[in-house]
């Protein structure tokens, strides 16, 4: 809000952009607090959220898995857990809305938009305990992943530009969550998301190689942000990567321009947003 | 800083909303340390008003000063120095009430322990002290409504706006939420009220501004709005429909104005100036009359026939 730029500037300014940074670290601490106390009084509803995405490994592996080639060779139980890894990270994104929409329905965001606290700590208290959850979902998916057969072929170090490759995903799926949560009318519209995100996830690498769609769907589902992801992590983790499109060739910097698109666009969006709650 | 005399001043605020126009120079003073009444009907401004004088929207046009800063231009000074109960109980509802307290402390920049000690502090004053553990979606309507007056009151702020604060809520939950805002005005706090219950504003505002189409088309304390509708009423209700016409022509005789006869449920009312000697004067001649009274009486005008009158007035001159 301006008008808060405003009052800030009027107090001493060379104190005061320390304070003001200060505080908006402090605040947005206070708030990722918030959040994991959500997460210490809703345990069920927590594990579940982290078990849906081993229950969908299990069941597209064991169930559709027998049926299934992996272009490339390999088993398609370790061919799809980076793709789940993605998903999961794509999931993610309806917790971000959920949690946004419900403060804005609630008048919780209002709340805050009358007490002198920093504007910014709502959104950056919200990424932190969302990455924190992205983490936790990452960890339960890997263990998951081992006891299927998936490993890491190629070192810890490329391992870990893998996740952290995924991280930046979500990272940048925050933001649409925070865009999409503040345009909602409330928290149920979160059924519309998951049909945006759906078939998003699916219409990627994650679960199947796009060679073997029709031709249209394998060349959108290669230039899928979600396929730059899922195939980055298959050459970081050392699994064999189909595909021969400029897409698929260039997977970790497509991993990395997409999500630094995404961010790009739905920060300011999200940001607009925000300040127009005050007209 | 010296307090100003007015906690609350707005001078001819304009907002609008696509094609609507939701204020249209509203002019606002509220004397520091009472509560004042915003009343009005659906639409006409009340939360508008409240939404700029909060500083969740920018007004168009006017200015408007809340404990001594300017809304606009100095709105972070004014949130450090107001509450906002709204529409919905702004609670978190998966936390308890205390965790609730302790994070707006901590985001009212109190510190950890003293947020602590703030918390429990509310928690006994509103009596939530014994569920200050609980989720605060078991809660019911009126300890929700507590827990939220306990929210805009951690810092003690000098004014605090209540937006419908009582709206959906029983009337036992509604004596609660009454009890505690007279408390904190004992307390010293200036309260700028909205409420579409008549009733309420009687009880709780020295000062009632009523509003329609975004401005203010009256103002003054309750009692003097009801006088506006010429003072006292003497009432008489019968049993019998073929008395209707004598009743009513007697009681004309006592009246200072106009009678209204209710021919459905037997009722006759008007306006009187003296008090007692109209009413001896209505028994003695009904009696004489041979007139069959079923209950006779008199009563000052409420609220609602004010704002009626009020409202309607203004419904004919535009």
């Amino acid at each position: 809000m301006s008008g808060a730029n405003q009052g800030a500037a009027a107090s001493p300014q060379a104190a005061g952009s320390l304070q003001t940074l200060r505080w908006a670290v402090a605040d947005g601490w206070t708030l990722t607090g918030r959040a994991l106390a959500h997460w210490a009084r809703q345990p069920g509803q927590i594990a579940m959220g982290l078990l849906f995405p081993v229950m969908v490994v299990l069941m597209m592996g064991y169930l559709f898995g027998g049926q299934m080639d992996v272009p490339g060779g390999g088993s398609y139980r370790a061919f799809i857990v980076p793709g789940m890894f993605a998903l999961t990270m794509a999931f993610g994104m309806e917790e971000t809305f959920v949690r946004v929409a419900g403060d804005a329905a609630k008048g919780v965001t209002d709340r805050f938009r009358t007490m002198p606290m920093s504007p910014s700590a709502v959104v950056t208290g919200r990424a932190a305990a969302d990455m924190v959850y992205s983490v936790a979902g990452l960890a339960v998916m890997a263990g998951c992943g081992v006891l299927i057969g998936w490993r890491v072929h190629d070192g810890a170090a490329k391992a870990l530009a893998g996740f952290g490759l995924l991280l930046l995903l979500r990272f940048s799926l925050i933001w649409m969550g925070v865009y999409l949560g503040l345009v909602a009318k409330g928290p149920e519209s979160v059924v519309a998301v998951q049909i945006l995100v759906w078939p998003v996830g699916f219409m990627s690498s994650a679960l199947v190689a796009p060679s073997t769609m029709p031709g249209w769907l394998g060349a959108v589902a290669e230039w899928n942000p979600m396929s730059a992801t899922v195939t980055a992590c298959r050459e970081l983790f050392g699994d064999p990567v189909a595909g021969g499109s400029w897409a698929a060739q260039h997977s970790v910097l497509m991993a990395v321009v997409w999500p630094l698109v995404i961010a790009a666009v739905f920060a300011p969006l999200s940001v607009r947003r925000y300040r127009a709650l005050g007209r | 800083m010296a307090e100003p005399r007015f906690a609350v001043v707005a001078e001819g605020l304009r907002k609008r909303y696509g094609d609507t126009e939701a204020l249209a120079g509203l002019d606002l003073r509220v004397p520091a340390g009472t509560v004042h009444g915003l009343l009005g009907p659906n639409g006409a401004g009340k939360t508008t008003a409240v939404r700029i004088l909060t500083t969740l929207a920018r007004p168009d046009g006017g200015t408007a000063r809340v404990a001594g800063h300017d809304v606009v231009r100095e709105a972070r000074a004014v949130r450090g120095r107001i509450g906002l109960v709204g529409q919905h109980a702004a609670v978190d509802e998966i936390l308890g009430g205390r965790q609730n307290l302790v994070m707006f402390g901590r985001l009212y920049h109190l510190g950890a322990a003293r947020a602590r000690r703030r918390a429990d502090e509310l928690l006994e004053r509103f009596r939530l002290a014994d569920a200050a553990g609980k989720a605060v979606g078991e809660y019911s309507g009126g300890m929700r409504r507590r827990l939220d007056l306990a929210a805009s009151m951690i810092l003690a702020p000098p004014v605090l706006f209540l937006d419908e604060p009582t709206t959906g809520l029983d009337p036992r939950a509604r004596n609660e939420v009454w009890d505690a805002i007279r408390a904190l005005v004992d307390g010293g706090t200036t309260v700028l009220l909205t409420t579409q219950y008549l009733e309420e504003a009687d009880r709780l505002a020295a000062g009632i501004s009523v509003i329609d189409r975004g401005r203010v088309i009256a103002e003054g304390t309750p009692d003097q709005l009801k006088k506006r509708l010429g003072g006292d009423r003497i009432e008489v209700a019968l049993d019998d429909p073929g008395s209707l016409t004598a009743a009513a022509e007697i009681v004309g005789r006592v009246a200072s104005g106009g009678v209204d006869v209710d021919a459905e449920a037997l009722r006759i009312g008007a306006p009187v100036s003296g008090r007692a000697a109209a009413l001896t004067e209505a028994v003695r001649a009904l009696d004489d009359a041979g007139v069959k009274v079923a209950d006779i009486g008199l009563r000052r005008p409420t609220l609602d026939e004010v704002f009626l009158h009020l409202t309607d007035k203004e419904e004919v001159s535009s």
